[in-house]
């Protein structure tokens, strides 16, 4: 496998397969590893970050995933292609920017992903369409299990599986959710939801993770707290306490929207449609609003005539690498704000 | 100003409120004391000091604090928020433990899932710490024939 097969289409968690998809767009879970007997990768030399790659890599390739697995170096990937996938939500932007020796070992359908030497060792992360956590974590300890039989983990009984920053010790599991929010954005309610998610120690954070802004009306909810629980409990208390009543509140606020201020709602989903459909020239952040009004004009039946696939294709390749990557010269800006009203456009046109 | 109560200087000054009404008493201090009125005795400019010097220290003596397996200093590790090595966790055990159990909401113990190998291996995973350790150390002062032993050490252990 290779950047030419991925470029033009978009992972399976973005299908929109799953339970509860048009408010829970995905869900993913993320276990931090170290391997036993090697320094923290930031704290190691780089021969012995190299040592480390090498060893992790040996290990990976002699379980049964490395038939199913796609290794990208960073070292020999381009800038672009690093972007692209961090775009794509398959590394961080840590990982794509970093130096030393680093990898990430992908699944064709971009379900898994193993980040080799960002912050730890070895980040694996399994996501998928909706809410499927169930299958996502008996996914991912499958994984692990595979892994540990080939290498040691850093691991004490006191606190548990040992990570390179104390807020991620113990379980290691980051369980997080991306949710589309715009009836409780447009009623207003949206400030009271995420003050009750972060009462409950939960981070509420924009489309890319940590350190990156809300846009649109996505947000990435997680939970902060990985010692001291079990990993069933921790994706239990994330799913029962706030997503789940996230979702049913935004259903209701959906509701109460078509029933009380119909013409506000179609307002803004058809003005978004005029935009996306005449637009020669528009920005990452502006289509990524666009986007979010469309996709909630569809689910609620207001648009028919465009596809969730032609709006879930666009959320990606709209994105200023993937655009770049169509293109042998470098664009400029203005340049990628212009190939991407064509894409948008053409999709569009193709939907129709 | 004279004491109240005898005649010499008075150094003790109470102000009481009693049924809305403001008393002000002058006394000196043997006065005061028979009175029954304590009071707080004046801690020596110097002595502050030297609490303020040795609460100090103390920090001082907390940031100088070294893991011995990868010699990451405690003050290090509070500049970079990211520890240098597993055996960290015991190098720093005291000042990490308060720092986990804030972060995590007053929890200090692993519940979760367990490395199927057993995970009580702490021994052997600090043995192959100072082992990597010691091969490089043989590696940069050239020793090949102690490296070649070292790695296979490490090799029997992994």
């Amino acid at each position: 496998m290779e950047f030419s097969d991925i470029y033009n289409k978009v992972g399976a968690w973005l299908d929109g397969s799953g339970p509860d998809s048009d408010i829970a767009i995905s869900s993913r879970i993320r276990l931090a590893r170290n391997v036993a007997g090697f320094r923290f990768f930031t704290h190691a030399d780089a021969s012995q970050q190299n040592e480390i790659l090498s060893f992790i890599h040996d290990r990976l390739m002699a379980t049964s995933l490395k038939n199913e697995l796609w290794y990208v170096k960073m070292s020999e990937a381009t800038a672009v292609e690093k972007q692209l996938l961090t775009e794509r939500h398959l590394i961080s932007k840590d990982l794509a920017e970093g130096n030393g020796a680093r990898a990430v070992a992908l699944s064709h359908d971009e379900s898994l992903a193993l980040m080799i030497n960002e912050e730890d060792h070895l980040r694996i992360q399994v996501v998928s369409s909706g809410l499927r956590f169930k299958e996502n974590y008996r996914r991912i300890c499958q994984v692990d299990n595979m892994l540990e039989e080939k290498l040691e983990y850093a691991f004490s009984p006191q606190y548990g599986y040992l990570t390179a920053c104390p807020t991620n010790v113990g379980t290691g599991i980051r369980v997080s959710v991306m949710l589309h929010l715009p009836g409780l954005k447009i009623s207003g309610e949206l400030e009271k939801a995420f003050r009750a998610a972060r009462d409950m120690h939960l981070a509420v954070r924009g489309l890319y993770g940590e350190g990156s802004e809300p846009i649109g009306d996505f947000f990435q909810l997680s939970n902060q707290i990985t010692l001291g629980k079990t990993e069933e409990q921790i994706i239990e208390d994330l799913l029962n306490h706030a997503v789940k009543p996230i979702v049913e509140y935004e259903r209701r606020a959906r509701e109460k929207l078509i029933k009380e201020r119909p013409d506000t709602l179609d307002d803004k989903i058809f003005r978004a449609r005029g935009i996306l459909s005449n637009t020669r020239m528009i920005s990452s952040e502006e289509t990524l609003y666009m986007l979010s009004y469309i996709r909630l004009g569809i689910h609620l039946g207001r648009i028919k005539d465009i596809s969730l696939k032609a709006v879930n294709r666009l959320f990606i390749l709209t994105q200023p690498a993937h655009l770049q990557n169509l293109c042998h010269e470098s664009l400029s800006p203005a340049d990628r704000d212009r190939s991407r009203a064509e894409l948008i456009r053409k999709e569009l046109r193709k939907s129709c | 100003m004279q004491c109240q109560m005898c005649n010499n200087p008075a150094t003790v000054h109470l102000t009481e409120i009693i049924n809305g009404q403001k008393i002000e008493r002058h006394l000196c201090e043997e006065c005061a004391q028979s009175e029954g009125i304590t009071i707080k005795s004046q801690v020596p400019i110097n002595e502050l000091l030297n609490n303020m010097i040795s609460a100090q220290e103390g920090i001082q003596e907390l940031g100088e604090m070294r893991c011995p397996q990868c010699d990451l200093s405690w003050s290090e590790f509070r500049k970079r928020g990211v520890l240098g090595c597993p055996n960290d966790y015991v190098a720093f055990e005291k000042p990490l433990r308060k720092l986990i159990e804030r972060a995590h909401n007053g929890a200090t113990t692993h519940l979760g899932r367990i490395p199927h190998r057993g995970g009580g291996q702490a021994g052997q995973q600090v043995k192959l710490l100072r082992l990597r350790q010691e091969l490089q150390k043989a590696v940069e002062t050239e020793d090949y024939e102690m490296a070649a032993q070292l790695r296979d050490k490490i090799q029997n252990l992994v």
